[in-house]
């Protein structure tokens, strides 16, 4: 079964994306700071990370940007899942690493889903 | 048609629809410079036609219609800059807005999705607190918006301050019952010393609660792992000093000086907590000024930060 970390402080949202990609077959952990992800990131080796921005403890980007300088995380492929849609913040995310940038007001559910098996390679 | 043509006419109130006095609006100064043109050139007129035979006169009438028309065009680009800041405001103001009804506004979104998916189920168990989160995240999205009604009409001056005689300390131990539980919760003891005499203020009690309810709130989620909280009452001259002190994670130095403005949130609070409007403590100043008070704090990093308002005293209770 593949692992993937879901690194987002809000609940809600945490809680009913978690259940769907329990159903959708995948084992999820959840980190709900920047601090606890990172760490998770490091000892659980998922398969796939994905990612918020505006998170406690640590900014996404900072979370980001640590992971692709560790040779251990470096190669785990990053979805940003965020409400930030400037263009800044896009190239930003897109060039310390991330594979994918999803802006999670414009996309439902099951887009996302798919987007996951895409950047997961099933 | 006409109402149309007879608005154009009103200068005055195209004025204060844009929030500008008249020597700031560009409309009026655009009429006091026509006005100013069309005076000087017959004034340069019959002076040209009385004086022709000194033309240095004509030459420093012109000179001076000229620095005058210089200045009035200075005023009115000065005021067009004016209309330019305010519109940039307000679309940053709106942004920020957005972004803050975004995040409560997907959760509801997603939560929605999932409960109304044939391909997706929701475990049984779990369907109540579905239910909860989505209350939970239209309940953030009602403050804001409250937050944000309270914000406008004060600015715009529409919000009185209905002022009653107001007993400040039964009204803030109503304030602490209230958020007792969750104090206690995040294992912190709210202290209050209602002081020697108990006064009575002259002031909005909704208002007055609102003040208190944001910094007892602050106050709370700014002190991590336990502490403690104390809150002060105490009559000084006409005055009533309200504080609140906490021992928190304080506000840094660099930022101090920002704290009350619109929107602004210390760094060190996002990384505590990413929520929160970024109003509270502008609307706190909003009431306090308007309720003829001071507001104001000290405080150390790591150390908390202590925030006090004066309001007005009418008399004193004393204690027996």
């Amino acid at each position: 079964m593949k692992k993937i970390l879901f690194v987002e402080d809000e609940a809600a949202l945490q809680e009913a994306f978690g259940d769907v990609l329990k159903q959708a077959g995948y084992d999820v952990i959840n980190a709900l700071d920047g601090e606890i992800g990172l760490r998770l990131a490091k000892s659980e080796k998922p398969d796939l990370i994905m990612l918020d921005l505006m998170l406690p403890k640590l900014h996404g980007f900072e979370v980001l940007e640590k992971l692709k300088k560790d040779a251990e995380t470096k190669d785990i492929p990053v979805i940003v899942l965020t409400n930030l849609e400037k263009v800044e913040d896009i190239d930003k995310a897109i060039e310390l690493g991330a594979k994918t940038y999803l802006v999670k007001m414009q996309y439902n559910l099951e887009e996302v889903i798919d987007k996951v098996k895409k950047t997961i390679g099933e | 048609m006409i109402k149309k043509i007879i608005d154009q006419f009103n200068i005055p109130g195209q004025c204060r629809r844009y929030g500008l006095s008249l020597w700031q609006c560009p409309q009026f100064l655009f009429i006091i410079m026509g006005l100013i043109i069309i005076g000087t050139t017959v004034a340069s007129y019959l002076i040209g036609a009385h004086y022709i035979a000194s033309p240095e006169l004509v030459a420093l009438v012109v000179l001076i219609v000229t620095c005058f028309l210089f200045v009035i065009a200075f005023v009115i680009t000065r005021s067009f800059e004016k209309l330019a800041e305010a519109s940039k405001m307000k679309s940053e103001f709106i942004n920020i807005v957005s972004h803050q009804l975004r995040s409560p506004l997907t959760n509801i979104k997603w939560t929605f999705e999932v409960l109304a998916s044939k391909e997706f189920e929701v475990p049984r168990n779990k369907q109540e607190e579905y239910f909860v989160n989505v209350k939970e995240n239209i309940a953030r999205m009602v403050e804001l918006i409250d937050d944000l009604l309270i914000v406008s009409k004060l600015e715009e001056g529409i919000f009185t301050i209905a002022k009653q005689e107001v007993d400040a300390e039964e009204l803030i131990k109503e304030m602490i019952s209230r958020y007792e539980v969750f104090a206690h919760a995040s294992d912190i003891d709210i202290v209050f010393n209602p002081g020697e005499q108990a006064p009575v203020v002259l002031t909005d009690p909704s208002m007055l609660k609102l003040v208190i309810e944001n910094l007892i709130d602050n106050a709370i989620r700014y002190t991590r792992g336990g502490g403690k909280i104390e809150i002060k009452l105490r009559k000084q001259a006409k005055e009533m000093i309200f504080s609140v002190k906490d021992s928190g994670v304080g506000i840094p130095q660099k930022e101090q000086k920002y704290i009350f403005k619109k929107f602004f949130r210390a760094e060190n609070a996002l990384k505590q907590r990413t929520r929160g409007s970024g109003l509270g403590l502008y609307v706190c100043k909003l009431i306090i000024l308007k309720s003829g008070g001071k507001i104001w704090f000290e405080s150390k990093e790591n150390k908390g930060t202590t925030f006090y308002f004066t309001l007005p005293t009418l008399t004193s209770i004393g204690r027996k």
